[in-house]
């Protein structure tokens, strides 16, 4: 009987198997991301292809902080700090490099930047999307060294404690950021040319944020980030690091006499879940045109964490799932849908279902009709008195979790994939195991 | 030279003085059992041994090698493997995951899959549940889960925290019946026990621990025969 490892390996696709696996998440990513970009983004207009694009942010931090919280049982608080320091090194390297390099602040081109570059006489100019990209990178490398210098020491540490010295991490950043020099604005280039590299680096825009950044972030970009982040976070699950990972959150002494050397494993998931957040930050900064270490502390890493517990903590699906849906909630939550119609839908289907397997479910739908009910109350008193839902989020948010915790604390998904709960998974995979270990002549 | 030896192993908990400079040598191929009541120390002595606690004085030889302050880490690539006292299972992986987790410090993966197939031989029980959740399993059978664990390490002194702790009698019997077995196989064991019956039978040699000091040292039979353990371990006479 192969090891779990081995078949978790043999899971790919047979087309898969002749790519270098390196190559094809690429591969996957760029035609995922060209998808979004030229067919999807189009296809839903402005404003909803810009709630698809944070959606696609929200998913890499989400995805990247359950590889801590979930897989390796670490409670992490200071995710935001480290969106921030990718943020800023991204923005800083397209800023500045921009200044440097082009000539000027201004978005230089690139095929798929949605400002487009036709305008743009030098031949340089189209090196944008390469400037931005390679600085995101870059973002991603330097919170994965901010991740390394908190971890090696504060790793040593236990639950509460590690909590508390990454929630600190993350004000510090905030603090730090906040305290640099006003930016060289876009229309004074010839000072930015003057000065040298170690001053730019501090000139950050302080308190009011680092602003007028070229907005070079598009859903090709987000999404093709958004693949590589998933099936990297979903390789190192069924890898034996993820293995090691699983068994720190299992039981730290235990996984010790297996032989894991548990210092090494958590500093390892931080540095790579710091590593998805700093990319993520400069997306998020190029998309937006400025970040603002402000928006960046304590309350964004809360936001992530929520989208982790609801995901279910170790499961990759569940929190992109969770991020998708916590980034749609609060935009619905501004002029909320009326949710009757879906409550009705649900119960037609539990109804049919139920009375066709012969076992008729009444709980389930006295519940769904009374949470539509009270929602739909709920609906005509907030529009009849004005009142925008959307600032209530946070409450929302908080009884969220409450009735998470009580009705399902390891979250929706618990560690599993969304694909492994669907009925009838059990039995497939029993079915493969058993076709795989008749051919390899192995014993059950 | 015995293949685990340790010499006057002090171990403090803070300002508690736990273990009062022990003398214990494991020779290769026997098995040496560790007796003593709640609290004598004897989960301390296997801690310390396989790197889980440090000493504050003393040595740990293996194989003629100090590893006393060695991180739990590198002592089991060494070859030293424990099954901890409560089994320290891992609840929420499968049965299979957990005997993969014994083996990771190795990558001789034809060898595991060897081992494996012999734990599990061993223990027929393990092999009908590889699929569940390891939490899922009753008391005895995650007993024979940790020892199976243990084994993928595929160690040549194997160290066991109290295996009938809390067991049927009839699972004790089956348990003390396979280490007989792994013992027989070549891989030689340091058990601790309070079951000082079930352990004298099975031990070559013996050391009764009390609150952190051996009191006595000999033949397990011979310890078996004396008036003291008989009265105060065996409850006879
Ligand atoms: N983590 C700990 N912190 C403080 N004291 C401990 C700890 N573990 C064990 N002790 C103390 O050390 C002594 C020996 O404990 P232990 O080795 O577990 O005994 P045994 O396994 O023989 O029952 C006991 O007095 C116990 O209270
Ligand atoms: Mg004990």
């Amino acid at each position: 009987m192969p090891t779990l490892i081995e078949q978790a390996r043999s899971n790919k696709p047979a087309a898969a198997s002749i790519l270098p696996r390196a190559i094809w998440p690429l591969l996957v990513g760029l035609a995922i991301g060209a998808l979004m970009f030229y067919v999807i983004g189009p296809g839903m207009g402005d404003y909803p292809s810009k709630i698809v694009l944070i959606a696609g942010i929200n998913i890499i931090l989400a995805v990247s902080l359950t590889v801590v919280n979930g897989f390796t049982g670490q409670f992490s608080m200071g995710h935001a700090g480290f969106m921030a320091v990718g943020g800023y090194v991204a923005a800083t390297i397209t800023y500045y490099g921009s200044m440097k390099l082009f000539g000027s602040a201004d978005p230089a081109g690139g095929v798929l930047s949605f400002t487009g570059g036709a305008d743009k006489p030098t031949a340089l100019a189209r090196w944008g999307d390469a400037l931005f990209i390679g600085s995101c990178l870059m973002g991603g490398v330097g919170a994965a060294i901010a991740g390394y210098i908190v971890g090696l020491p504060s790793l040593r540490l236990r639950g509460d404690y590690l909590a508390i010295v990454t929630l600190g991490f993350g004000e510090i950043v905030r603090v730090l950021l906040q305290g640099t020099h006003e930016q060289i604005q876009p229309w004074r280039v010839e000072d930015a040319l003057a000065k040298p590299v170690y001053e730019l680096a501090i000139s950050l825009g302080g308190p009011k944020g680092f602003q007028l950044l070229p907005t070079y972030t598009t859903l090709f970009w987000v999404y093709l980030f958004v693949v590589v982040t998933l099936i990297i976070c979903y390789r190192v699950k069924n890898s034996s690091t993820g293995r090691a990972f699983l068994s720190i959150r299992e039981d730290e002494i235990a996984a010790q006499a297996m032989g894991v050397d548990i210092t090494k494993y958590k500093v390892r998931a931080f540095v790579l879940a710091a590593f998805f957040a700093g990319v993520a930050g400069g997306l998020y900064a190029m998309d937006i045109g400025a970040i603002n270490a402000g928006d960046l502390g304590f309350l964004k890493s809360f936001d992530i964490i929520i989208m982790v517990v609801l995901g279910g903590m170790g499961s990759i699906s569940g929190a992109a799932l969770a991020a998708i849906i916590l980034t749609i909630l609060p935009e619905l939550l501004r002029n909320p849908p009326p949710v009757w119609p879906v409550g009705l839908v649900l119960i037609a289907l539990i109804a049919g279902v139920s009375s066709y397997r012969k076992r008729f479910r009444w709980k389930p739908i006295i519940v769904i009709a009374i949470a539509s009910t009270l929602l739909e109350v709920g609906r005509q008193i907030a529009l009849s008195k004005g009142i925008n839902v959307a600032d209530f989020r946070l409450i929302l948010y908080a009884l969220l979790l409450i009735t998470m915790m009580l009705v399902r604390p390891q979250g929706i998904f618990g560690i599993h994939e969304i694909w492994e709960i669907l009925p009838g998974y059990a039995r497939r995979e029993a079915a493969r195991n058993g076709a795989r270990g008749g051919s390899q002549g192995g014993k059950p | 030279m015995p293949m685990l030896e340790v010499k006057g192993l002090n171990v403090h908990y803070g300002a508690i003085h736990a273990l009062h400079g022990i003398d214990i040598a494991v020779e290769q191929g026997q098995i040496v059992t560790l007796i003593g009541c709640n609290g004598a120390g004897k989960s301390t002595t296997l801690r310390t041994i396989s790197g889980l606690i440090r000493p504050s004085a003393g040595q740990i030889l293996f194989e003629g090698k100090p590893i006393s302050g060695m991180p739990a880490h590198q002592i089991v690539r060494l070859g030293l493997a424990q099954s901890p006292e409560g089994r320290g299972i891992f609840a929420n992986l499968t049965v299979a995951e957990n005997l993969d987790m014994g083996a990771f410090a190795r990558s001789d993966k034809a060898q595991i899959a060897k081992d494996r197939e012999h734990a599990l031989t061993l223990f027929p029980r393990v092999r009908e549940r590889l699929k569940q959740n390891a939490g899922t399993l009753s008391g005895g059978e995650q007993q024979m889960l940790a020892m199976a664990r243990a084994l993928m390490a595929r160690p040549r002194l194997l160290l066991l925290d109290e295996p009938s702790l809390g067991l049927a009698p009839q699972i004790v019997q089956t348990i003390f019946k396979i280490i007989r077995e792994i013992n027989r196989d070549g891989t030689t064991i340091l058990l601790v026990e309070q079951n000082a019956h079930m352990a004298l039978e099975v031990a070559h040699h013996a050391y009764v621990l009390e609150v952190g000091r051996i009191v006595m040292a000999d033949d397990a039979k011979k310890l078996a025969a004396s008036d003291e353990v008989r009265k105060a371990y065996l409850g006879i006479g």
